[in-house]
């Protein structure tokens, strides 16, 4: 089953579509589609009133896929806690794209807002343009962030990036900003581009590659030698890496790991 | 008239021994300092707001308490999503109608820790804290650690009365008692009277915190810190050792950790050092808490509600996400559309591109003098000076409640005091909504 949804023009006040989920969509009608409801503000409001809506076909939700056709900046939680199907959006969109997804995918053409694939704990979240804070990250006082799945991003993300990491990957392909991998205890993240300060800090676990130099080395981090084109799981780094191994200001027996190249550290 | 004990309104230090000899339009204060007094002359000030006006496009016009309360109500009702904004110059009673509000409406509700110690309650949130009463400090300090504040300028008492100069049950002596660090960019004043400075470059708390850690786990931090914090790593085991060796450390944070680059990062490491510290000695870290009763609403939107600030209501029960949820984030995204604001000049404080958008939208707000918030208000309504006209509750800036009571009366017969006001507020908005 295919739903196409075309937003119906400029959106005021932000809105909020959890309903925007391959399952929850999955074996109704196009008119159950156009009555399930959003959220702007304190006041609900039927699907229908920001999008237009098309179906094809109906079908189980691991073979439901959703095209959004448009800019949807201003409409958050999109495929929220979703654990199968497919959401393409051919835009950009706003906060909390793919939080808590546990399965299933989601493509972004454009950027995403600030918390996309929150505490995500399975499937892929491929983002082409820029992402913004807390891509992956726990929610606010957790310390558990994104437990499995891969995030994808094709542009430069913002802060606290993976804050929590516990599981999964995360590709960023341009620059990310502070606190990137914070609190890390597991999984992984690269990042090609450069990173400002804060990488892996009160990281005890996992591992963090920034491809393009660090301006602000965590004060935490020891010198463990240097690897010329290290292979970490199924990459390939090119070039010579510091390795570094932290953060001690967090423990006194820390197991995080960190890769650094191209500007070197500090 | 002579009062005796009153409170002070203005810094979160809530000074409870403020003298006032009031004639009714003439005040003197005795015990206030330079700010608190400025404050307290505001009573007999002859540029008060004595009357409600309403503002419609460029002109403006005297009108009745009833219309105006009635078209601040409206505001709030007729708005898709409002934004109520309590600010810190109130009591915790205003704030609690506030929120009460908030919540019937589905609005959002923020406060000043919102641009303030905002960060320095997520810290805690992420990290925990060990705290003391101010009295604490006062009687076993024997270390005072002044990081990223400035408390000869913006808390002037605080140290004459809680932390340096007061003698205390284990600290007989006062001042030559005590050892003061200040951890600053600055050479501020603070700075000058401190025995140690702490000059670091600005925005590198973080990676100062994070060498003390590292430090304190038996490593040597990496040298590029140096280059970094612009502070050698003798230095720091200079000051790590002086902590080390004090029988009662006292860190008062301000907002150089919770308003530079890593903000709650940075309040949440300092938090995660002083519990550290106290495997080895005691210590307590609290914030110097800028505005009298900015403490005030974390305490009761806490345990109202559950969260410090930036509350939102439009899902029926309260959510909380700093970024999303705070006022200057609403503003900026244009997210809110409509504002009711107590008691704060946002107009000043916020960026130029959320002045710009208050400017846009309709806004009501509770003030007691001009000031750029009541030039882009529509409703304004005049404010009751808590402490001085009416009676409530601060909270200090180490989160005990302080109940004060007035020397005079509200001047106005309408209304008796803010909370009193948003009390008329929200039985309109329960007639229209
Ligand atoms: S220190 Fe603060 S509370 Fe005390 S008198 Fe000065 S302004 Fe008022």
């Amino acid at each position: 089953m295919e739903v196409i949804l075309r937003p119906k023009g400029e959106i005021g006040i932000m809105v909020e579509a959890e309903v925007i989920n391959p399952e929850t969509f999955a074996c109704r009608s196009k008119e159950e589609i156009e009555g399930l409801v959003v959220w702007q503000g304190p006041t609900n409001h039927p699907l229908s009133e920001f999008f237009e809506v098309a179906v094809r076909e109906d079908g189980s939700p691991e073979e439901t896929s959703i095209l959004i056709d448009g800019d949807v900046s201003r409409v958050k939680h999109i495929g929220h806690s979703m654990n199968a199907g497919r959401i393409e959006i051919r835009g950009s969109v706003g906060m909390h794209v793919g939080s808590e997804m546990s399965g299933g995918s989601i493509l972004v053409k454009g950027n995403a807002g600030s918390w996309a694939g929150m505490e995500m704990k399975g499937g892929l979240l491929q983002i082409e343009g820029d992402a913004g804070d807390h891509v992956g990250s726990a929610y606010r006082g957790s310390w558990r962030g994104m437990s499995g799945g891969r995030i994808l991003i094709g542009g430069t993300a913002r802060s606290q990036l993976g804050g929590g990491l516990a599981g999964g990957e995360i590709v960023v392909g341009g620059d990310v900003e502070n606190f990137c991998g914070i609190r890390q205890a597991g999984g992984f993240i690269i990042v090609h581009g450069t990173a400002v300060r804060g990488v892996g800090a009160e990281m005890n676990g996992g591992m963090i590659v920034i491809c393009g130099g660090i301006r602000q080395l965590s004060p935490g981090f020891m010198d463990a030698g240097q690897e010329d084109g290290p292979v970490l799981g199924e990459n390939h780094l090119v070039g010579i890496f510091n390795k570094l191994l932290g953060d001690y200001a967090i423990s006194k027996n820390p197991k995080g790991v960190l890769y650094v190249s191209g500007g070197g550290v500090a | 008239m002579t009062f005796k004990n009153l409170i002070c309104p203005v810094c979160g230090a809530s000074c409870d021994d403020i003298q006032v000899d009031f004639t009714g339009d003439v005040i003197t204060v005795k015990n206030a300092c330079k700010m608190g007094n400025a404050k307290f002359q505001e009573v007999a000030s002859k540029h008060r707001i004595r009357e409600p006006f309403i503002r419609n496009g460029g002109t403006t016009r005297k009108c009745s308490w009833d219309e105006a309360i009635s078209r601040a109500a409206e505001i709030l009702t007729d708005a898709k999503r409002p934004l109520l904004f309590m600010g810190s110059e109130t009591s915790s009673e205003a704030m609690e109608v506030g929120l009460h509000i908030g919540e019937y409406l589905g609005a959002v509700v923020d406060s000043n820790s919102t641009v303030c110690h905002g960060p320095t309650a997520m810290g805690i949130q992420e990290a925990g804290r060990v705290g003391a009463t101010a009295g604490q400090g006062k009687s076993r300090s024997d270390l005072v650690i002044y990081w990223g504040s400035n408390p000869m300028e913006s808390m002037p008492r605080h140290m004459s009365r809680y932390a340096v100069y007061p003698r205390g049950y284990w600290t007989r002596r006062g001042r030559f008692d005590r050892t003061i660090i200040t951890v600053d960019p600055r050479r501020t004043i603070t700075a000058e009277n401190s025995d140690l400075h702490i000059q670091l470059r600005p925005n590198t708390d973080y990676e100062l915190l994070s060498a003390l850690l590292t430090m304190l786990h038996g490593k040597q931090p990496h040298p590029s810190v140096e280059e970094i914090t612009g502070v050698s790593i003798s230095l720091m085991e200079e000051m790590l050792e002086t902590m080390l060796g004090c029988n009662y450390g006292a860190i008062y944070v301000g907002l150089g950790i919770a308003s530079s680059y890593g903000k709650h990062r940075n309040a949440e490491l300092a938090f995660n050092l002083v519990k550290e510290l106290n495997s080895h000695t005691k210590f307590a870290i609290g914030a110097l808490r800028g505005h009298c009763n900015v403490a005030g609403f974390n305490q009761i939107a806490s345990y109202l509600y559950g969260y410090p600030f930036g509350l939102d209501f439009a899902r029926g029960y309260p959510r909380y996400n700093p970024g999303e949820f705070t006022a200057v984030d609403l503003l900026r995204e244009r997210d809110v559309d409509a504002m009711l604001v107590v008691s704060a000049d946002l107009a000043s404080h916020f960026p130029a591109s959320c002045a710009e958008y208050m400017a846009e939208i309709p806004v009501a707000c509770i003030d007691i003098a001009p000031c750029p918030m009541t030039m882009v208000s529509n409703v304004v309504l005049p404010g009751v000076i808590d402490a001085m006209e009416c009676d409530g509750t601060f909270y200090r800036l180490d989160d005990v409640p302080v109940y004060f009571k007035p020397f005079t009366n509200s001047p106005f017969d309408f209304t008796e005091s803010n909370e009193h006001t948003l009390r008329q507020i929200f039985e309109i908005v329960k007639r229209l909504k």
